[in-house]
């Protein structure tokens, strides 16, 4: 039942000289459901945490105004519920049940009513556990769900959501989406980012675009917006619904293998798995959160030891090594042999700056500074960091980091690419470069690995899909 | 926010906590990766002295990243209920002597009524933890040992680790987490480039 | 990996006690202790720890685990006294160079060691048994704690196994960019030393986005904050501080009537 009103409104975070978003008019009715949509990097995130009064005032430089019924957000924080894209920094006690109540212990409430708003919160949410359960022990997508009950707890008039369901497996996003749906009040407004427009139109009874450069692109009910601006908003990298995207199958039969796992597994995160990833394909690992894919993609990368069963490289692969398993060959051989990209681009980042961070495999394999500058260099451009090169990959936003991370893995041009999750949180202009970049890869003769739960990048890209199972 | 203000900001508090939480996870991993040098300082335990200063950085980082009266204190406290809880084999003791330690690189940061945190500054809040920590085992733990032979020197060698390590590797430190832009919250964390 | 669940039995009849009643006992205990060097007093402690073990819900097998480190520093002790020990008193066992072994030097060693084990064993055995959310709703509601310090400090601990578990990605992301140590050891010291900054670099960031998430929940609020969880301090919890003063002063009331106590400042 909150009201948003920015006019005007811009920030610039310490540090950058660009502004994160600028010039934005919106009014916002009470217990409107609002898409907020825009490529990557235009300020979507920053502008959810200025609603929650969540930018103070020492981190950047503010223009224009943002009122949350007629109050500055930062006084008005008790009508704001915010959740994060990513769960596990929301979650700040150690029992579920307390991290529930935490927010309504910071608000005052009476201890006898905290007990029961907790437990309709969980209810509200589906979340299947008891109270006691160590939030530590919780899936991402239970964290997700335990951080939506957080924030309904305290009955917001503004719910913010920001893309509450990237990482998680369709039926997990599913369930989040119908607790999103089943938890708000007729009269709660709400405000969520989500590239995938498709997914969150139910949800949703309005659609804004923001513009890169500053300003709102676009304002409306989601059928007039996408019937009228489709094409161009397609174009520059929104997921617009029925613009499908060109497949890119492989041109060419595989050519031999390059790395085999046999009964490979790390008990108890990943069992006994049998799999072998040839020369010029491209091989989509599926399953549903907690089945042991992030697991096999570092096992096979040659990062963990395993704990049952074994890799073999082929000769074609290592080289001299081939007869050790790539978890014992030194890091400069094994970065020039096989890329990884994590599942959190944050846990691969080694270094301050962009520019810095794609440099290190390519000098730590031996290049010559000259070549290096090259490499890093096409990288920028190709996936459009070129602007950030200076930045530290901490402050990039969602979208960037991803590229970012990516980027570094193919920056020594490994034979074979191991990418865990790679499209997630991407906007549809970065999502069919990532294609395209692999799609290349691939007919150049390299294997590529992607664990991913976005079944448009399988379908677009994967030659052959293997599926693990919850053990 | 202002700064200058001495109330501690949310983020004060988390980050003072978390840097003494992070500095337990590291002498935790030290302790995995360099079991052997604990064998070796038991057969000669002087040499505890040498890296006497690491486990002292805790209270110069933490006062000199968060810059409020009571960080030092609080961070090098935070760190002994810290190591207790982890499962210290010092335990209980840790913790009255963390205090003990806090206090004496507060001491520094009040001397300069918390307004210079430079290099001098710093290095006197080492030797300041480090005195207070050899005052400490000087009449708690050496106390059957000769004078002149043991004690003193053990309490020199303390306050020399402590003023190098904890005071000027604790400044260095400060300076090179404020290149990373972790700090940018921070006065400590101020004066980068744009980009 | 690091763990930071309690591991004694929870309904074990001391573990129950307030948390803050734990610790008090456990530092009176080990206070009080502290003021002798003699070995009997300290035997006693021991002896007292031990059987009230089972009472905490501790297991004998745990305690040892936690507790073996403290035979280093007892061999760490040894070490010292037999080279530098002050007083030589005793008839003489072994004279070559620096190393004097006397009956007096194994005594006061003795006594020493003993007193270590005696002080640290209360804190090992309270920390072990006692969950932190308790500690710091007891902090707060019972020690007068400020608030916003306890939560603050107990969320950055709840960070502890995800720093270790951030501690392996880290080493796997250098590992998987070219960058590793081989056998050279000042290379891994270097490495360890990169991966630890690393570490505190992301736990500081971590930190930061945590203050934001407790900001957004109304953590800095100024309205005064409630309890979900009451902590009580009862009778029971007075008597368990009581119980420590007694049986600590008694182990030094003993060790004086024998005879043997040694205060740590004569
Ligand atoms: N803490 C920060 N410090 C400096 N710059 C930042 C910070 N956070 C974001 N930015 C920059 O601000 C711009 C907008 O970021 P924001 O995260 O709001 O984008 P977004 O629209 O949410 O993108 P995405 O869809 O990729 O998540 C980006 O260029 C980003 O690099
Ligand atoms: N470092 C770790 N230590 C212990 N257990 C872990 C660790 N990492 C993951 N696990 C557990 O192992 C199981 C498999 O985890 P993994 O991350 O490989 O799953 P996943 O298939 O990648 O899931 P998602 O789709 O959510 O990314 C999970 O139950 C997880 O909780
Ligand atoms: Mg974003
Ligand atoms: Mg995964």
């Amino acid at each position: 039942m909150s009201a948003v009103l920015l006019r005007g409104f811009g920030w610039r975070h310490a540090g950058r000289r660009a502004w994160a978003v600028r010039g934005v008019d919106l009014r916002v009715e009470a217990g409107e459901r609002v898409l907020l949509l825009g490529p990557s990097g235009a300020g979507k995130s920053t502008l959810l945490s200025a609603l929650a009064g969540l930018l103070p005032e020492d981190s950047g430089e503010q223009e224009g105004t943002v009122e949350i019924d007629g109050l500055d957000p930062r006084k008005g924080r008790e009508r704001v519920g915010i959740v994060f894209q990513d769960p596990q920094t929301q979650l700040v006690m150690a029992r579920c049940g307390d991290d529930v109540a935490f927010g309504l212990e910071n608000r005052g409430v009476p201890t006898a009513e905290i007990w029961p708003r907790v437990d309709e919160a969980l209810r509200r949410v589906g979340f299947p556990y008891s109270r006691d359960r160590n939030t530590a022990a919780l899936s991402g997508g239970e964290q997700q769900r335990l951080a939506l009950a957080g924030a309904l707890a305290l009955r917001p008039g503004l719910l913010l959501l920001d893309e509450p369901t990237a990482n998680l497996d369709p039926a997990g996003a599913d369930l989040i989406r119908q607790a999103v749906a089943g938890a708000l009040d007729a009269d709660t407004t709400l405000i969520l980012v989500e590239h995938r427009v498709a997914e969150a139109l139910p949800l949703v009874d309005r659609v804004v675009v923001l513009e890169p450069g500053g300003g709102v692109r676009a304002d409306g009910p989601p059928e007039e917006i996408f019937a009228a601006h489709g094409a161009t908003l397609a174009d520059e990298g929104v997921w617009v619904p029925g613009h499908p995207v060109v497949p890119r199958p492989a041109t060419a039969t595989p050519g031999d293998l390059l790395l085999t796992a046999d009964r490979l597994g790390l008990p108890p995160r990943l069992g006994p798995t049998n799999l072998g990833v040839r020369a010029g394909e491209a091989l989509a690992v599926r399953g549903p959160n907690g089945a042991g894919k992030s697991t096999l993609a570092l096992l096979l990368g040659g990062l963990l030891k395993p704990g049952t069963g074994r890799v073999t490289a082929s000769a074609e692969l290592a080289g001299s090594d081939h007869r050790t398993p790539p978890h014992r060959w030194r890091a400069p051989a094994l970065a020039k042999r096989i890329g990884s990209v994590f599942q959190d681009p944050e846990h691969q980042f080694v270094t301050s700056t962009v520019f810095d961070e794609l440099a290190l495999g390519p000098r730590r394999t031996g290049q010559q500074e000259a070549a290096v500058k090259d490499t890093v260099a096409e990288l920028l451009e190709r996936l459009r960091l070129t602007r950030l090169a200076a930045a530290n990959p901490y402050t990039l936003s969602g979208g960037e980091a991803r590229r970012l991370s990516v980027a570094t893995a193919l920056a020594t041009a490994p034979r074979l690419v191991i990418c865990d999750e790679p499209t997630f949180g991407q906007d549809r202009r970065t999502w069919r470069e990532l294609v395209d970049l692999f799609a290349d890869l691939r007919d150049a003769g390299h294997g590529i690995v992607t664990v991913t739960h976005d079944a448009d990048f399988v379908a677009a890209l994967a030659d052959r899909t293997v599926t693990l199972e919850r053990q | 926010m202002d700064n200058t203000t001495n109330r501690w900001r949310t983020i004060d508090i988390v980050v003072a906590s978390v840097i003494a939480v992070a500095f337990g996870v590291i002498f935790w991993a030290w302790g995995l990766v360099w079991s052997a040098t604990e064998g070796a300082f038991a057969f000669f335990p002087p040499a505890q002295t040498l890296i006497y200063g690491v486990w002292l950085m805790p209270a110069v980082v933490g006062g000199l990243v968060i810059r409020k009266p009571g960080a030092a204190l609080y961070c090098e406290t935070v760190a002994a209920v810290v190591s207790a809880l982890l499962g210290s084999q010092w335990a209980g003791t840790v913790i009255p002597q963390g205090i003990v330690q806090g206090i004496g690189a507060e001491l520094a940061f009040a001397a300069f009524r918390y307004r210079s945190f430079r290099l001098p500054t710093a290095a006197l809040a080492g030797a300041l933890t480090g005195l207070s920590a050899a005052l400490f085992d000087f009449f708690v733990w050496n106390v059957e040992t000769e004078l002149v032979n043991y004690r003193i020197p053990y309490a020199l060698l303390t306050i020399v680790s402590a003023t190098v390590i904890a005071g000027i590797g604790g400044w260095l430190l400060t300076r090179a987490l404020a290149n990373t832009g972790v700090l940018d919250r921070f006065p400590a964390g101020r004066n980068r480039a744009l980009v | 990996m690091i763990s930071i669940e309690p591991v004694a039995a929870p309904g074990a009849p001391l573990a129950r006690r307030n948390p803050v009643a734990k610790v008090a006992a456990a530092l009176v205990f080990s206070f009080t202790l502290l003021a002798t060097l003699d070995p009997v007093a300290p035997a006693i402690a021991i002896a007292v720890e031990l059987a009230v073990l089972p009472l905490f819900g501790v297991r004998y097998r745990v305690l040892a685990r936690r507790a073996l480190p403290l035979l280093l520093s007892g061999a760490g002790i040894l070490v010292t006294l037999v080279l530098f020990a002050a007083d030589r008193s005793g008839r003489v066992l072994l004279d070559v160079g620096p190393v004097m072994v006397t009956t007096g030097v194994l005594l006061t060693a003795l006594g020493l060691i003993l007193r270590v084990f005696a002080v640290a064993l209360p804190g090992v055995i309270v920390f072990a048994t006692t969950d932190p959310t308790d500690l710091a709703d007891s902090l707060i509601q019972n020690a007068k704690a400020p608030p916003r310090f306890a939560i603050g400090a107990l969320a950055a601990f709840r960070l502890v196994p995800l720093l270790g578990q951030e501690w392996q990605m880290i080493s796997m992301a250098r590992r998987a960019r070219g960058v590793d140590a081989g056998r050279n050891p000042v290379a891994k010291l270097r490495l360890f030393a990169s991966t630890a900054f690393a570490l505190l670099v992301g736990a500081i960031r971590r930190g930061t986005r945590l203050a934001v998430a407790m900001d957004a929940r109304g953590f800095d609020a100024d309205t005064p904050r409630t309890v979900a969880r009451r902590q009580r301090f009862g009778p029971a919890d007075g008597l368990l501080i009581a119980g420590a003063v007694v049986l600590a002063g008694g182990a030094l009331t003993v060790s004086v009537l024998l005879g043997t106590f040694r205060p740590l400042i004569s």
